[in-house]
């Protein structure tokens, strides 16, 4: 790398960053084969690449665009029209160029990649298309066949262009109907930029003159078009650059008035053109991205210190101090914001690929799709643009492949046969979203439930209690794909569920909306960068945290009088009435393990009171109980030792004015922590109702204990399901115990306890707790199978040691633990205090 | 080969750090505890704008907890590219150690210690234990 010259090192970045808008103007082109702009865009790129590795002695480079831009002119001079094979061959023309790039950008030489493949394709596209252009385009015809001939011609660059426009400059000076006729005339038979016979004066005339039976039009409106474009073209040829683009000086050939015209309009837009295509070069140059990380962590530094004097001055009384204080926020406001932007780029960057993905993959699937690209003017971080693209372009495919259905069964579901597939990104609420929407088949919630039951995921059972939401959810699951087949694209099994780990790794998320027959939608939520983001400080228990504001919906006090009237229960779940909804409410002391039964202490009239945050998290909506809420702040995310950043509750830390240290929640993990007993609660809310209708049907937690035995405990005995790693189990005296919260957990194993085997060896142990008051018990068992309604009145008397009875559940006969004998096997003390009857188990 | 430690006391022992991995070393500042974490780690402090975990050595060295009312110390060390602190009792000199002075620890050292000290070198003023930094903030 070190040894390629700074030229070639530019000629590259250049080159790639070409390349990808060559791929997005030639699919655009295939959709509006007539946009000149395109066309000339296209055209542009691959001129400037044949000319400079001409000029880097690049040959087989040269070679390759040569031939590319032989077809160009062709197309641009209107002498045929973009098609699906010709946008093939140009689109593995620019392939074939990437190639060589890379190997040039690895070994500094063009090395071995096989061009001739392409050349030839080329040259037969042109041939087969020139017999089939049409009537009016093909005016030249006799001379067409001369061309893959000449086209060979390698060309000297740079001198023949000004051969070219002298030549015509010459002719509109003379204006006379033969030489307007055959300087229209000359390039159709010679598509190549500079075919020999356009520098001899001699053999120009008269090979030009030959055709000029086929010009319709008559001769004085011929003359009268042809001078008012050739002194047109002389004036702006004139004043354009020497070197400027050869070929936007030369006229069309369907007609020597049409050329004319075309030559007039093309140097009218040549100077144009130039000074667009020039402008960026000087208003923007190129930074390594190190030095901008380097300003960023400065910048975040000095926000912090800016935060820290603005605290200071505003105890002081020192006028002056307070107004330099006022001056730094605002500046030191204004570089971050600087800085901030220099780190944005538009999402355009990410979709500029995804013409040319599409319309490979629409012709490999054989759908017909039409792209739309909404918001690329979009901004985000760049590490966040980057972060977004793999995910972004698996949505894409799998839209393609999934989403949008054969033309056959579009126009059978009263669709066209065209598939429209959106791309969509906006800023809304301090966060990106990028949408990406197909008008396909649509997601049919049944298949997906039927699949997860099918792959093992989810039974039956609980397939039934799902809302559709939740059975979309499933979708993002280890595992699963819902393609019928699985295909080169996609179907393998691998895909959702590294898409939302990818975006949850930046701090975002993923939804999905799908009707059937209707389409998808994906929706990506990203925040705007990651360095700095405003947050909600929050004091719990007399320490700080920070918690994203991008989860937060809103804020709620609980006033100490109306708390216990505030809070009601569903099973054991605490919930709040929002605004007649439920909102489940998750106490941070608990989830943080710093305190138990926070909210019976509110409930019981706790003076503290409190605030709940109402926060989002993917699709759930839940209440944090804080103690205070103390600010919102723009924070400075500061990475955290990986020990702690592992236990995988806090995404980072952050420094407050006063300099203290405080952790920012990661609400999602806590979301999801609080959920991992989800069944229960699901279990409970949904129980709730017939519990009261039915007193004797009782919420039962089935869990395996092995050896194809099953155990139905009262749910209400349970607080918490957790998985244990195997290692902490530690010993106290005989009995095995390991560390939950800070408090000594004794353990007992269901299946020794009831002369089962388990077989199963796995790290982790999975435990049901059960707690009341300030004891727990943890009660190993191999699996939780399901929740289930037990009706009292099927028990059966069979019982054994530590059984209560059996019952039937679901056809298989169950277990009925006796909560209370496994709880003593573990900790004989355990009911000891009475009082404790008291704590609303 | 001589290496030289910085040495620091807990419990009334003395251990020692190889002087390459220290950065610094202050004293003890406000730390912000972290639920959910081994019990060893003491908390996160504020080093001019770095937030660096704390580890209470005497915790993870299943030693009793430093009386109350006593102020601990902090060696701030690079370990495996992050910066860490430890808490200590008291901070002494930095001391030469010749590799002949050292020792294995005695086949009857048990407990979390077993993995986390070296070995013992034996100097004139007593022995000075090594810690082993990576395991013992890991």
């Amino acid at each position: 790398m070190e040894d390629l010259d700074d030229i070639v090192r530019e000629f590259l970045v250049e080159s790639y960053e070409n390349l990808d808008q060559l791929d997005r103007d030639l699919v655009a082109l295939e959709g509006a084969p007539g946009s000149r702009d395109l066309l000339s865009s296209v055209f542009r790129t691959i001129h400037t690449i044949k000319g400079t590795s001409g000029f880097l002695a690049f040959g087989r480079l040269e070679k390759v665009t040569h031939a590319g831009e032989n077809l160009l002119v062709e197309l641009r001079d209107g002498r045929r029209s973009m098609d699906g094979a010709m946008a093939d061959v140009l689109l593995r023309l620019v392939d074939t160029v990437r190639e060589i790039l890379a190997s040039i950008d690895r070994d500094g030489a063009e090395g071995d990649v096989p061009i001739d493949g392409v050349i030839d394709q080329i040259r037969q596209v042109q041939e087969a298309g020139s017999v089939a252009v049409e009537p009016a385009a093909a005016a030249p015809t006799p001379a067409v066949s001369e061309a893959p001939d000449v086209a060979e011609a390698p060309t000297l660059e740079t001198a023949r262009p000004r051969t070219v426009v002298k030549r015509v400059r010459v002719a509109a000076a003379r204006t006379t109907v033969s030489t307007v006729q055959s300087t229209a005339e000359v390039p159709a038979p010679h598509t190549p930029v500079g075919s020999e016979f356009v520098v001899d004066d001699d053999a120009w005339a008269p090979i030009g003159m030959e055709p000029v039976a086929t010009v319709q039009l008559g001769a004085d409106d011929v003359a009268a078009v042809a001078r008012a474009g050739a002194s047109a073209l002389a004036h702006d040829v004139a004043s354009a650059e020497p070197a400027e683009d050869d070929a936007d000086g030369r006229p069309a050939p369907s007609g020597a008035g049409a050329a004319a015209a075309a030559a007039a309009g093309a140097s009218d837009s040549a100077p144009e053109e130039q000074s667009m295509s020039r402008g960026p070069v000087e208003t923007s140059i190129r930074v390594d991205i190190e030095l901008l990380e380097g300003l960023m962590r400065q910048v975040s530094e000095l926000v912090l210190t800016r935060n820290q004097i603005s605290r200071l001055a505003q105890d002081t009384s020192d006028v002056d101090l307070l107004r330099s204080s006022q001056r730094l926020s605002l500046i030191a406001s204004e570089l971050q914001e600087g800085v901030m932007k220099t780190r944005m780029q538009p999402i355009d960057h990410v979709w500029n690929k995804m013409p040319r993905v599409v319309r490979d993959l629409a012709a490999q699937c054989k759908r017909q799709v039409h792209l739309e690209l909404v918001g690329g003017d979009t901004e985000l971080d760049r590490s966040l643009l980057e972060a977004v693209k793999d995910p972004l372009t698996h949505l894409v495919r799998n839209a393609v492949d999934h989403g949008i259905e054969s033309p056959e069964e579009r126009l059978a579901a009263n669709k066209s046969a065209k598939g429209t597939l959106t791309l969509r990104a906006y800023h809304a609420g301090g966060q990106v979203l990028v949408e990406v929407t197909d008008d396909g088949r649509g997601i049919d919630a049944g298949h997906v439930a039927a699949k997860a039951v099918e792959r093992g995921l989810r039974t039956p059972d609980e397939i039934t209690k799902m809302s559709t939401a939740e059975v979309f959810e499933l979708l993002f699951l280890p595992g699963f794909s819902t393609a019928q087949a699985v295909t080169k694209v996609s179907g393998r099994g691998v895909g959702m569920d590294v898409v939302r780990t990818k975006i949850e790794a930046i701090g975002g998320t993923v939804d999905i909306e799908s009707e059937v027959g209707r389409g998808t939608t994906w929706r990506l939520r990203i925040p705007l960068t990651l360095a700095i983001m405003p947050a909600l400080t929050v004091e719990h228990l007399g320490e700080l945290f920070a918690v994203p504001q991008v989860n937060l919906l809103e804020l709620v006090a609980l006033d100490a009088q109306k708390t216990a009237t505030a809070i009601e229960y569903v099973g054991s779940a605490p919930v709040y009435r929002l605004r007649g909804q439920l909102l489940p409410l998750v106490a941070l002391g608990e989830v943080l393990g710093v305190s138990s039964d926070e909210v019976t202490a509110l409930r019981a009239g706790d003076a503290r009171g409190g605030v709940i945050a109402v926060l989002q998290a993917d699709e759930q909506r839940f209440g944090l109980l804080v103690d205070r809420v103390l600010n919102t702040e723009e924070i400075v995310v500061k990475p955290v030792a990986t020990r702690i950043k592992s236990l995988g509750i806090y995404t980072g830390a952050t420094l407050l004015g006063d300099g203290r240290v405080a952790l920012i929640l990661d609400v999602q993990a806590i979301a999801r922590r609080s959920v991992r007993g989800e069944a229960i609660e699901f279990g409970r809310a949904h129980g709730a109702d017939d519990e009261r209708a039915v007193s004797d049907v009782v919420q039962m937690l089935v869990a395996g204990i092995g050896g194809g035995r099953r155990v139905a405990l009262p749910l209400s005995a349970v607080t918490r399901l957790e998985h244990i790693p195997r290692d902490r189990v530690e010993l106290v005296g005989g009995r095995e115990v390991i560390q939950y919260r800070e408090d000594i957990l004794p353990l007992v194993r269901l299946d020794r306890l009831l002369g089962a085997s388990s077989t199963l060896e796995s790290d982790e142990l999975l435990v049901v707790v059960y707690t009341r008051g300030r004891r727990s018990v943890a009660m190993v068992v191999e699996e939780v199978i399901d929740i289930m309604d037990d009706d009292g009145a099927r028990h059966s008397g069979i019982d054994d040691l530590g059984l209560t009875g059996s019952t039937v559940l679901k056809d298989r006969v169950t277990e009925l633990l006796d909560v209370a004998a496994a709880v003593r096997a573990a900790d004989s003390h355990f009911f000891d205090d009475a009082d404790l009857e008291l704590a609303g188990v | 080969m001589a290496t030289q430690y910085v040495t620091f006391t807990l419990d009334g022992a003395h251990y020692g750090v190889d002087v390459a991995k220290v950065q610094e070393v202050l004293r003890a500042q406000r730390r912000t505890p972290v639920p959910l974490a081994d019990p060893d780690v003491a908390g996160l402090v504020n080093l001019r704008g770095q937030v660096v975990m704390t580890v209470d050595l005497r915790t993870r060295l299943g030693l009793p907890a430093l009386p109350a009312g006593q102020e601990p110390m902090m060696v701030v060390a690079q370990v495996a590219g992050e910066t860490v602190s430890l808490l200590v009792d008291e901070i002494g000199d930095v001391v030469e150690v010749d590799t002949d002075q050292f020792e294995r620890p005695p086949e009857t050292l048990v407990g979390p210690m077993r993995d986390l000290i070296v070995g013992a070198y034996k100097l004139e003023s007593g022995l000075l234990l090594a810690l082993d930094v990576e395991r013992a903030t890991a």
